[in-house]
């Protein structure tokens, strides 16, 4: 009722210009829902089937068996736990690697504006493109990796490892690749933290005589800390949907299937359509909860950067 | 900071630029050689090509993987275009809304786009596979536009509301009042002035959907393949003895021309990247 008289008030212009917003907005807006919450419902939905593409009349309602057969599946655990380690070894390495790449480019006087070109390379070239220079680099039989390792390590090295022959090794280039792909985008990110400390106040630091070390965790990590945040929020679940690299390094074999591999697998490859629709809602359930832990654990606040 | 460098400082500033752009530089320099290199040197286990040969890009642009790669090539340019256009011209208007007319639903829209662009994107893998095939829209160029949308649109709506939130609107009704008529005004001051910015998120957008592996991977078999999808199966393909050439060559090729569009727009790109993200 409240809201009748509230909009009975508002003057003609006012209500013109809200139609006009809606008009212009609504495209966008329904397209967006039509494109992404209408196919997770009907991702729930299917979920509660047994389902398979090549044999649609034994369609079957099972409630949630499948949820119960993914969940009680060691597959599912393995690549969960596969997708937690690498989330973690590539956020961290990339928010070490990224601050330190972020502070060069603040510091940095000679060939600045090179240097914040070229970091955008990696950025620019195809995610599969980056796995297949990787997995050429680490390759047995064209890679170079090998051979420099034994060369530096004086022959101690094996010049024929085989890297992509098991769990621990291939997480190497997995993770290389990746971490390679995606600093450039956590270093943009920590630069904007980086550049929004009052230099004044740094500089109040040095005259004090407060050391590098002291500078770096009294002064510049706490005036950056929302912007460290968001940049780890939106890495770690840009890196827990994993799936690219993955599959061209070693389409996972030696337990090294992510997650998205997973689902990909049960839809695609076996055409289990209830079973890959139920990885497909415990893998957005798994994206929820990470977000809800940076949200409300950590208060990251996404609009209170904004103005 | 104008403090002058001592020596040191200098000599470590250039080590650590150095060692960052080598860092940077030698997984492309790599697949360049790579794509360089003869069958007969490819096991050579050195870095740079000595005999560099162009055989792998005719394999490619007129030899055995020829069939391959150039329709996906073209299905790739004609997917990304049209997911970007799409996309940017629908956030136009929706950016334009939510930086200057009042409305309810602002939060909801820009929330729900930061929601969408933090979907797993396999997740609608499945849904969309099973759908795309009962209405037959799998393996088809629309049938790939509309979900790379899911990419394209929220990252799109975030980066032109960044943008639009700073320009300076005010000076329209300036030009209007210095006799320009609002038409004039609009081509000669706001044009202008969001140029930048909607070109800048047409880029990344580009980018984003150039990038796409899974639902290229997903939802084409045949016919409306992307590149990405398309240099996975050079794999399973074995017109040719080994696609390793072939896939090094066909990478570059589409690396290159990204490569070079960044470091042409590196500022506008840097500002549209961090803007969509933070907003300092």
């Amino acid at each position: 009722m409240s809201t009748r008289t509230v909009e009975n008030h508002l003057s003609d212009r006012a209500r013109d210009e809200r139609r006009l917003g809606w008009r212009l907005a609504g495209p966008a807006f329904v397209i967006m829902i039509l494109v992404t919450f209408y196919p997770i419902l009907q991702a729930v939905y299917t979920s509660l089937f047994k389902y398979r593409l090549t044999d649609p009349d034994q369609r079957e309602f099972v409630f949630l068996r499948n949820y119960g057969i993914i969940l009680t599946d060691p597959l599912w655990w393995r690549a969960f736990g596969t997708t937690t380690l690498i989330t973690v070894v590539t956020v961290v390495v990339e928010l070490v690697l990224g601050f330190a790449i972020a502070l060069a480019m603040e510091k940095v006087i000679y060939g600045r504006g090179l240097l914040r070109t070229i970091v955008l390379i990696p950025y620019s070239i195809i995610t599969v493109v980056s796995a297949f220079s990787w997995f050429y680099a680490f390759a047995t039989d064209t890679g170079f990796v090998d051979p420099l390792l034994n060369k530096l390590s004086f022959g101690l090295f094996p010049a024929d490892f085989d890297w992509f022959g098991g769990f621990w090794s291939a997480m190497v280039p997995i993770c290389i690749s990746e971490i390679w792909k995606t600093t450039p985008f956590m270093s943009l990110l920590l630069l904007a933290g980086l550049t929004q400390i009052d230099s004044a106040m740094e500089e109040a630091a040095v005259v004090d005589g407060a050391t590098w070390g002291e500078r770096l965790r009294k002064v510049i990590l706490p005036n950056m800390k929302s912007q460290i945040m968001v940049a780890l929020l939106f890495r770690t679940l840009d890196a827990f949907r994993i799936f690219d690299n993955i599959f061209i390094m070693t389409a996972g074999s030696h337990d090294t299937s992510s997650l998205s591999l997973v689902a990909y697998n049960q839809t695609i490859s076996r055409t289990e359509v209830g079973l890959g629709s139920a990885v497909s809602v415990l893998l957005f359930c798994c994206v929820v909860i990470i977000a809800m832990i940076f949200v409300k654990g950590f208060r990251v606040d996404l609009a209170g950067g904004r103005k | 900071m104008n403090r002058e460098m001592s020596g040191s400082q200098k000599f470590w500033q250039i080590v650590a630029s150095v060692a960052i752009i080598v860092y940077t530089v030698v997984p492309l320099l790599w697949i360049l050689n790579m794509s360089l290199k003869s069958t007969a040197d490819r096991a050579d286990g050195k870095f740079w090509a000595h005999n560099p040969t162009l055989e792998n890009y005719q394999l490619i642009f007129t030899g055995g993987a020829k069939d391959l790669f150039l329709p996906a090539l073209r299905n790739s340019i004609v997917v990304a275009i049209a997911a970007t256009l799409i996309a940017v011209i629908l956030a136009t208007f929706c950016a334009y809304a939510i930086a200057r007319l009042d409305f309810p639903g602002k939060r909801l829209i820009l929330g729900t786009a930061l929601t969408v662009s933090f979907f797993p994107v396999i997740s609608l893998v499945t849904p969309l596979f099973d759908l795309w095939r009962r209405i037959h829209l799998f393996d088809t160029i629309p049938g790939l536009i509309l979900p790379y949308l899911v990419l394209t649109l929220p990252l799109s709506i975030w980066t032109l509301s960044a943008f639009f939130q700073q320009i300076p609107w005010e000076m329209e009704q300036a030009a209007q009042v210095d006799g320009a008529t609002s038409w004039e005004a609009f081509r000669k001051v706001i044009v202008p002035l969001a140029a930048p910015g909607v070109f800048t998120t047409a880029i990344i957008a580009f980018f984003t959907a150039w990038n796409d592996f899974v639902f290229a991977m997903s939802l084409t078999s045949d016919h409306a393949r992307t590149v990405p999808a398309a240099l996975a199966f050079f794999t399973g393909a074995s017109q040719f003895e080994s696609p390793t050439g072939a896939i090094c060559a066909a990478g570059v090729v589409v690396t290159i021309p990204v490569v070079l569009l960044v470091l042409f727009f590196q500022r506008q790109i840097v500002s549209g990247l961090t803007s969509g993200a933070v907003k300092g």
